[in-house]
């Protein structure tokens, strides 16, 4: 093995993450066990975020600002977008504080630094499976059961954890340098609350306006995410092309970009 | 590459911009900073420019295949940031080295323990985050415990151990790591005599066993009894290589040489430093150039603070170290006795000791200053004294025999009649 500073574009290096994947596992495991330690709900929090939320849209977005949507429940559409969204946001908070937080593991042990961002994104896996459930449970309340297309399902997770990472890598390597990014991902996650479609239905938008809102990447997996459990009208061809080719350029480029900065994390943290 | 080398350093250099080493820049200052730049093409403003630090230049050595090597040095010669550029840590700013084998680096004990999970699940996570496989941790669960001897408290988190628990947990994953090459940096200097006393078993094991360690410790006893062969660093370069008892005797010259320069100008200190040491004097009984065994002796510590550090509470503490580097013996104002005062000199420590237990000889001490909770000031030989020859309780001392202090006692013999 050669040791020796390094310039320009770095390699990726994924055969050493997967050489590295007990530890990412046990990176996992660790921030599973850990997260409802010393709480009094414990893993109870898995259903009372998503539903204390879906319940305060339902009062404020449908009963008194009267957005409705055709074909389903209220309550369904947006719980449905709710589980998808959770496990973008909690990731995109958790991980892009990862590097810092680990910054004890960083400055005296060697591993594939990329190993941290990934781990803390998919710690946030129980949660879903938990959220998925509660939809299932709820869906079965309202007398509604699941369609085919809910074998479909793992793979819309895998492009909402794509899109998580993409954002968590940049931010988690800019966050060594800056500690300002602390304060910047809650503000961020808020609007990026807002501008999908978590709340509201983008059914009647249409033209270019689509088109805009399907560069975000979060439109096109809650958009398939509801197709596969409530077999609403899946988003057009279009909009699923766009978002993942945002998902794919965002991933690619934010990981070069965090393999970059990783030479000074030592460092600088 | 000679066939028998598993490190092999060429030309290793490591620059540190000292500014970059702060931690939590925002991008406030980033943007500041550019404006700065501007101003500064106009002749305006001039930032304060910092030189570059080098931390190590040109630094090349060969370690061969089941050496056991002490890297040794005074604070800031380069010992740590060697270790974390071979451990893959950091990387050098120019020049290569070539390692061959599986490598595991020990840069502190416990690295990645966490308070909230239990003994057995610290274990798994620590051995992960060392390198070791999840099979490896399993086959070897019993033996770390015993090792550690904390079977009784597996289930319970780590955060309900003492810290010397959570030290004699962590060393035992540790200790049972294990690489062909090991990288270990001052992790013996922690945890309680006895469990040193085993770890240093353990570590000589290791050693005879035919691996490679690369071992840093300020403990020169522990080191001469470690290890075969030495590399004294002094200011990022290697300043000596040789059998071990030839690098040692170098560096203890190395500190004494240090000592005789003015203590305020001293670069190789460590902490905070908005308060630090100015001078050390150590006096023997009615003002006596040198201290001897058994009479009075005072020891004065001189500090200067920065502006603005005010009305906090300093406290001063310093260690009398051997000639082998063995601590012998530790003061800390901060542990009140009842018959301490307070100075009516501002920026003087006096610490008086009514009857020297020290045998002949030549010892330094090692001084720290706290201050605002923060290590504020940290120097390794301070200052060097010798002690006389004396009488301890009417009692000749002469200091030809093992160890360094002497206690005031009472023989009854037996008659042979």
């Amino acid at each position: 093995m050669v040791i020796a500073p390094t310039r320009g574009w770095p390699a990726l290096r994924l055969d050493e993450i997967s050489a590295y994947r007990e530890l990412l596992y046990f990176l996992v495991w660790r921030d599973v066990k850990v997260r409802y330690k010393q709480t009094a709900l414990g893993v109870a929090w898995a259903v009372l975020q998503p539903l204390l939320t879906v319940f305060v849209f339902t009062v404020f977005f449908n009963r008194v600002g009267g957005i409705t949507v055709k074909g389903v429940p209220y309550v369904l559409f947006s719980l449905s977008g709710m589980i998808p969204w959770l496990f973008f946001a909690n990731g995109v908070t958790i991980a892009s504080a990862s590097v810092v937080t680990n910054v004890n593991l960083v400055t005296k042990v060697y591993f594939p630094r990329l190993v941290i961002p990934i781990a803390s994104v998919l710690s946030n896996l129980p949660d879903v499976a938990i959220g998925l459930g509660l939809l299932l449970v709820v869906m079965a309340a309202y007398g509604t059961a699941p369609a085919v297309a809910i074998l479909a399902v793992p793979l819309i997770l895998v492009l909402v954890f794509a899109s998580a990472l993409a954002v968590s890598l940049w931010l988690s390597a800019l966050s060594v340098e800056f500690r300002d990014v602390r304060y910047v991902v809650p503000l961020l996650v808020q609007l990026w609350l807002l501008a999908s479609p978590v709340a509201y239905s983008i059914s009647k938008i249409g033209g270019t306006w689509k088109t805009v809102l399907a560069l975000n990447p979060m439109t096109g997996s809650l958009g398939l995410f509801r197709w596969a459990m409530l077999g609403l009208n899946a988003p057009p061809a279009s909009t699923i092309a766009v978002s993942c080719a945002v998902t794919i350029v965002t991933l690619v480029g934010g990981a070069y970009y965090f393999r970059a900065m990783e030479r000074k994390f030592a460092d600088i943290a | 590459m000679s066939a028998s080398s598993v490190i092999r350093c060429d030309a290793i250099s490591k620059r540190y911009t000292l500014g970059t080493r702060v931690a939590g820049r925002t991008l406030r200052d980033a943007v500041a900073g550019a404006f700065a730049d501007r101003f500064r093409r106009d002749g305006r403003v001039r930032r304060e420019h910092r030189p570059p630090l080098w931390a190590l230049s040109d630094v090349s050595l060969d370690v061969a295949e089941g050496d056991i090597l002490a890297l040794i040095g005074r604070n800031g010669a380069g010992k740590s940031t060697l270790l974390k550029i071979l451990a893959r840590i950091t990387e050098p700013t120019s020049g290569q080295a070539r390692i061959r084998g599986r490598l595991g680096s020990l840069l502190e004990v416990g690295t990645g323990f966490h308070a909230e999970l239990t003994g057995r699940e610290n274990i798994y996570l620590n051995g992960a985050i060392l390198g070791m496989r999840r099979r490896e941790i399993e086959k070897r669960f019993d033996e770390i415990v015993d090792f550690a001897e904390t079977e009784r408290f597996l289930d319970t988190p780590l955060k309900r151990y003492s810290s010397g628990m959570t030290v004699r947990l962590a060393f035992a994953v540790a200790a049972h790591l294990e690489p062909e090459i090991l990288l270990v940096d001052e992790v013996l200097a922690v945890g309680d005599v006895g469990f040193q006393r085993k770890c240093i078993g353990k570590m000589s094991a290791v050693a005879h066993e035919g691996r490679t360690v690369v071992f840093v410790s300020h403990n020169m006893a522990v080191i001469q009894s470690l290890c075969r062969r030495g590399i004294l660093l002094e200011a990022g370069s290697v300043a000596v290589d040789a059998p071990i008892d030839e690098a040692v005797s170098a560096y203890l010259r190395a500190v004494e040489t240090d000592a005789a320069a003015d203590l305020a100008e001293r670069q190789d200190r460590s902490g905070w430093n908005e308060v630090w040491l100015t001078g050390v004097e150590i006096r023997g009984a009615d003002g006596a150039v040198k201290p001897a065994t058994g009479r009075a002796a005072q020891f004065v510590f001189t500090i200067d603070r920065a502006a603005g550090f005010e009305r906090a509470r300093v406290s001063c503490r310093f260690t009398v170290v051997n000639l082998l580097g063995h601590p012998v013996a530790t003061f800390s104002s901060d542990d009140l006795g009842p018959a301490d005062s307070d100075s009516q000199e501002a920026g003087t420590f006096t610490c008086d000791v009514a009857a020297l237990p020290l045998v002949p000889g030549r010892y330094r001490i090692d001084v720290e200053v706290h201050g605002r909770a923060y290590l504020q000031d940290a120097i390794e030989g301070a200052a060097f004294f010798d002690v006389e020859q004396g009488v301890l309780a009417g009692r000749p001392v002469s200091g030809d025999g093992r160890g360094d202090v002497v206690i005031d006692h009472r023989w009854t013999t037996p008659s042979l009649d």
